[in-house]
């Protein structure tokens, strides 16, 4: 039996009931890892050693019947920009390629507590600027649908090792899109949360006020066993929701009867593919068919969001890489000049080209004589957009959406040209410039190229899109369709 | 429209040193993203607050009470250099 194949939720009996040991688990994940990782390049780093050490210390546990947490013994992938103390944190970038931190992210140290044992860290874009994967430092990951193709990304490394079974679970970080588009892209589910549910303490941060860590995983039961092990409040954090910890499994599984499904129709405008189109209103029959009321609704202003999204996402970024100086941590370039001269050199070799693009027009954006008609423009037609969201989650409990308007596309085919990058980005931006949760989850294939359907809910309505996320993947099985790799 | 001059301003802002060629390649893709991005100006905001920040929390206070932090020679192990217990900086006047 290969146990890397199998679920969380399956496992986590198994190793309870000392039907298998944590430790074989273990074992088989790094097994595949030596078998694919040639061909994947998933991860930026593994930790064999320690993660079977971990999983004989949980083994031990139950061997002593004493009580073991909700990820007993699961092997965890952690994304590369997520702090993991004593590992190496890079975000795919050269200017942290030598980065250890002296702490855990929070939601390292949950995953820990519940018994998770984190094997090593995933493959992004460079510091999450990307919709591929093809910005790191580290090189391409490649999609376990065909190796010629992108994962999607920037959490490209976390959804193709899930795919290709180089682990159980995973963690992504989603400012745009970054969770959802490569759980579309290899055909694995992943949740972006209400902003603030997921403590992003120990996340490097990007664009602070976009930004949420969120589960990835195989099936939608495993996302919602991942996302009860990490949300909730961290004074840590002072963006965190004020709330209490809650199982998001114990409502997935009741019926979907009655569920009032909105279907936004600017989401299908132009620009969408047709054999997306196809699968994602085929998907939205099936919720008919298991009992939601399917009807038509608007979100305007879409065609603002992109400029929108990227004006803000600059912005921030501009001032949040403000601190990479190479001085207190991090790559410093050789340069033996003054303060500015060793600063500039050293963002110079240590940004790629992605990174610095973003910086400098998010500080063109910020500078003066243009920040009115830049940064605070875009901040107000996010008011526009947010109220848009509210507007259609007070007629309906979720709304429902391609997740990329586009099948994976071939790797190098479009990353000379950003402005068409950033334009496939039109599906999933809006939902963080709402800070609205949304989960993306397999619904079929074209060519043997994964779609996926998003799922938006209202302000903390994790429960709800986890259920419609459900009842679709237990009717239609596409999670359990595996590559060849 | 951005022209070579602004992005060598722009880049001594954000202190990143661009080679000619970058500077010349980046003027080109910012005007264009620029001019794309100009499309939200037609968007009618004269009675429209901007959002910073989705959530409405407020003033997130704590008990000022002492707690463990990083001991001094841990947060100083990643410094490129460092000297009595300070991060070492290349001279600044």
């Amino acid at each position: 039996m290969h146990l890397n194949r199998l679920t969380c939720h399956e496992l986590v009996e198994m190793i309870k009931a000392q039907t298998v040991t944590a430790e074989e688990v273990v074992e088989h994940v790094f097994r595949r890892i030596d078998e694919v990782e040639s061909k994947i390049n998933a991860f930026i780093s593994t930790f064999k050693e320690d993660a079977l050490e971990k999983a004989r210390e949980i083994d031990r546990k139950i061997r002593r019947g004493e009580s073991v947490g909700l990820l007993a013994g699961i092997p965890v992938a952690v994304k590369d920009n997520i702090c993991t103390r004593g590992k190496l944190t890079t975000c795919g970038s050269k200017m942290l390629s030598n980065y250890i931190p002296p702490y855990s992210a929070t939601v390292v140290e949950k995953i820990e507590a519940a018994g998770g044992i984190i094997i090593g860290k995933t493959n992004m874009d460079e510091f999450a600027m990307g919709n591929s994967t093809e910005t790191s430092f580290f090189g391409c990951t490649r999609n376990p649908w065909d190796l010629t193709r992108v994962p999607g990304g920037s959490s490209g490394g976390s959804a193709a090792a899930l795919t290709s079974d180089e682990t159980v679970l995973a963690l992504g970080s989603d400012t745009g899109g970054s969770i959802r588009c490569p759980a579309s892209f290899c055909s694995v589910v992943g949740l972006k949360p209400t902003y603030g549910l997921v403590s992003r303490y120990g996340l490097v941060a990007y664009a602070n006020s976009l930004e949420q860590i969120g589960p990835m995983a195989k099936d939608v039961l495993d996302c919602a066993m991942l996302l009860t092990a990490i949300a909730g409040h961290d004074p840590r954090d002072s963006t965190s929701a004020p709330r209490s910890p809650y199982d998001y499994t114990s409502a997935i599984n009741g019926d979907i009867k009655n569920v009032k499904v909105g279907v936004p129709r600017e989401f299908f405008a132009a620009g969408l593919d047709e054999r997306v189109e196809k699968s994602v209103l085929s998907a939205v029959s099936i919720l008919e068919d298991l009992g939601a009321t399917c009807g038509e609704t608007s979100i305007s202003y879409l065609e603002y969001v992109v400029p929108t999204y990227y004006l803000i996402a600059m912005s921030e970024a501009s001032s949040n890489l403000a601190r990479f100086d190479g001085l207190r941590y991090g790559f410093t370039a050789k340069c033996d000049g003054d303060w500015n001269e060793v600063f500039s050199a050293t963002r110079s070799e240590g940004f790629g080209e992605e990174v610095k693009r973003r910086i400098l027009l998010g500080t063109f954006a910020l500078s003066a004589g243009y920040y009115d008609k830049y940064y605070l423009k875009a901040l107000k037609v996010r008011t526009l957009i947010k109220r848009e969201f509210e507007k259609a989650l007070a007629k309906f409990d979720v709304l429902v959406a391609p997740t990329m308007p586009i099948l994976p596309f071939k790797i190098g085919e479009i990353i000379e040209d950003p402005l068409t990058m950033y334009m496939m980005d039109i599906d999933t931006v809006p939902v963080n410039l709402a800070g609205v949760p949304s989960i993306s989850v397999p619904c079929g294939f074209v060519d043997g190229l994964p779609v996926g359907l998003q799922v938006i809910g209202g302000f903390f309505g994790e429960e709800k899109i986890l259920k419609v996320a459900y009842a679709f993947q237990e009717h239609t099985k596409f999670n359990l369709k595996k590559p060849e790799i | 429209m951005i022209t070579k001059e602004v992005v060598e301003n722009v880049a001594w802002l954000a202190r990143i040193k661009l080679s000619e060629e970058e500077k010349e390649k980046f003027a080109r893709q910012l005007s264009e993203i620029l001019e794309y991005f100009n499309v939200i100006s037609k968007v009618d905001t004269s009675s429209v607050e901007p959002t910073f920040h989705v959530l409405e929390l407020h003033n997130v206070f704590r008990d000022d009470e002492e707690r463990e932090s990083l001991p001094q020679e841990v947060a100083l192990k990643s410094a490129r250099e460092s000297e009595d217990g300070f991060v070492k900086a290349p001279k600044i006047l």
